[in-house]
């Protein structure tokens, strides 16, 4: 177990996805609670778009990206806003285009130097120390936006609209929420890749949900959820050579199943020690009659 | 029974004037040249079928609609902004009833924006929610799940988070929809007693016979506003044929105008009568 341990690149690459899932895990239950759980995969292949058109315009990475993320993303709850697109459609629409937009950089210009496989797939190997500057910025600015605007964040997740009618400027708290997903995003995709990032989003908040019924909890559950599937994730990526993305979704899917057996069993034991006394009442009852 | 006779309020100022307001939604007018005062101490119940604008009326009220020609204000002031002094409770069907909250995080949300500047409630804030569950009977169920409650204690969880910042002003979207007749008249009376202690009440309803017969006013919508009135003045058959564009009776019982209900035979032969 401590074998690898003794590798500079993995101790580096055990921090960042465990950092990765906590991050993750922190920020989706926001996105799950506002049943946007898809736009962690939109926003994903947008910001792919964002980080080609970034270096074909040698603007540094993260900052192309992030301003390219968080564009989509109030571009997305704009469109929202109009009473005929609903969120889903305008998360396709804005995303797509700017995926396309990325696909399109990429086959025009075929000197690209750098590998963008580990942007699809998530690649610790290339984990550099910028990365992991990167990662560590974005999950102290994530605690404090979240500590800080706890109250905002709740009712806005709760309710946008009604929130807004109690004196909460949503349209600030949705830009704040947009900037940090976006952020978290780009440094998520060096570890998880464009098209594994939207599990490691859902799957932590959505498990703890099974866990409890407290916001509070379910924050915390969260956030420990996806960081332990981040730690245990990279180890199988190491030991059996899978990419680090795959890996980490795939132990978060199992975790998943595993617990909602185990809650379903513990409902349904539940609820057949509930229906047994109602079954002779009823049988009392017709034996009356 | 609430009210056999509308209970008479001194009418001092008026706290929401719309004057000849056109509004709606992305460029399409729901309602059109609305013209309406509502005093403080009125206890007022919107009345219309389906998509008849109630509403959009109370969201014209709260400034969340794009007012096309007109003008609203709310205490004097037009209602842009974020200051507001009125309370609001959504209708419950709209609720997420999944989410990981409790009745005492619910009617905390009311506090938000007191001390913006401070990430949690402060300790004078959580004595006041107390307060108000206390008063309204839900402090024994604060730590309870949203879920976990009756839908009478639900109405009362977001009553308490409405009423938690002292509005002067209270909008109810159809507070008495999906709630058994014993839970409806809980509301109704809890309402009754607020109205009494100087909130201004709107509230949209449904239900003409068990709520709105026995308010002290109410305002017949379905687009425009159709007429304006206590109810045994407004309830008759050309008013409630303009309002629902249907044939409907009215009769009286104990001093009270009444919807009458004409039996129905659905399924008989392929038709109703």
């Amino acid at each position: 177990m401590f074998t690898p341990l003794q590798y500079e690149f993995f101790v580096r690459g055990l921090i960042v996805a465990t950092l990765v899932g906590g991050l993750c895990g922190l920020i989706g239950v926001y996105i799950v609670l506002r049943r946007m759980s898809y736009i962690g995969h939109g926003l994903a292949h947008a910001i792919f778009g964002g980080a080609v058109t970034s270096y074909v315009l040698s603007i540094n990475l993260f900052i192309g990206a992030s301003v390219w993320g968080f564009v989509s993303a109030m571009l997305i709850n704009m469109a929202a806003r109009k009473r005929k697109i609903n969120a889903d459609a305008a998360i396709g629409i804005v995303t797509t285009a700017s995926f396309a937009l990325g696909v399109a950089l990429i086959s025009r210009f075929k000197t690209f130097t750098r590998s963008f496989d580990a942007a699809l797939f998530g690649n610790i190997l290339g984990i550099t120390n910028n990365d992991l500057i990167a990662i560590v910025t974005v999950s102290i600015i994530a605690i404090i936006v979240v500590f800080i605007g706890y109250k905002y964040l709740l009712f806005t997740t709760f309710e946008s609209e009604v929130a807004g009618f109690y004196g909460v400027p949503t349209p600030w708290v949705d830009a704040v929420f947009s900037l940090l997903l976006a952020a978290v995003i780009v440094v998520s995709l060096q570890v998880l890749g464009v098209t594994m990032i939207a599990a490691a989003v859902v799957i932590p908040p959505v498990v703890a949900q099974l866990l409890t019924n407290s916001f509070n909890k379910m924050l915390i559950l969260s956030v420990v959820i996806g960081a332990l599937c981040g730690l245990a994730g990279l180890y199988v990526s190491f030991y059996i050579d899978v990419s680090s993305g795959a890996s980490v979704v795939l132990i978060s899917a199992v975790l998943f199943v595993v617990v909602l057996t185990i809650t379903s069993l513990k409902q349904r034991i539940l609820s057949s020690k509930m229906r047994t006394p109602s079954h002779n009442h009823l049988d009392r009852q017709i034996d009356i009659h | 029974m609430l009210h056999p006779t509308p209970h008479e309020y001194e009418k001092t100022e008026s706290i929401v004037e719309i004057g000849n307001v056109t509004c709606g939604y992305d460029g399409s007018p729901v309602l059109k040249n609305i013209n309406l005062t509502i005093n403080r101490g009125d206890f007022v119940g919107l009345l219309g079928p389906s998509g008849s604008g109630k509403t959009t009326l109370l969201r014209t009220i709260l400034g969340a609609v794009d007012i096309y020609e007109g003008e609203v204000s709310v205490e004097g002031n037009q209602v842009s902004g974020r200051k507001r002094r009125i309370g609001y409770v959504p209708q419950l069907e709209t609720i997420d009833w999944n989410f990981p909250i409790t009745v005492e995080q619910l009617v905390m949300m009311g506090r938000t924006s007191k001390r913006w500047w401070t990430p949690w409630y402060q300790a004078n804030d959580r004595e006041l929610g107390y307060h108000m569950m206390e008063r309204l009977g839900i402090s024994d169920i604060a730590r309870r799940h949203i879920r976990e409650i009756s839908g009478g204690q639900q109405q009362r969880a977001f009553l308490a988070r409405a009423l938690i910042s002292s509005p002067k002003l209270l909008l109810l979207d159809e507070p008495t929809s999906g709630v058994d007749i014993k839970t409806r008249d809980e509301v109704m009376h809890l309402l009754d007693d607020l109205n009494h202690q100087d909130v201004t009440v709107v509230m949209t309803t449904h239900e003409i016979n068990a709520v709105a017969a026995h308010l002290p006013r109410v305002v017949c919508v379905n687009g425009e506003i159709v007429k304006d009135g206590a109810p045994n003045e407004i309830f008759t058959p050309e008013v409630l044929k303009r309002t629902y564009n249907a044939e409907i009776l009215v009769t009286e019982y104990m001093g009270m105008k009444l919807v009458a209900e004409s039996p129905h035979f659905f399924g008989q032969k392929g038709h109703c009568n």
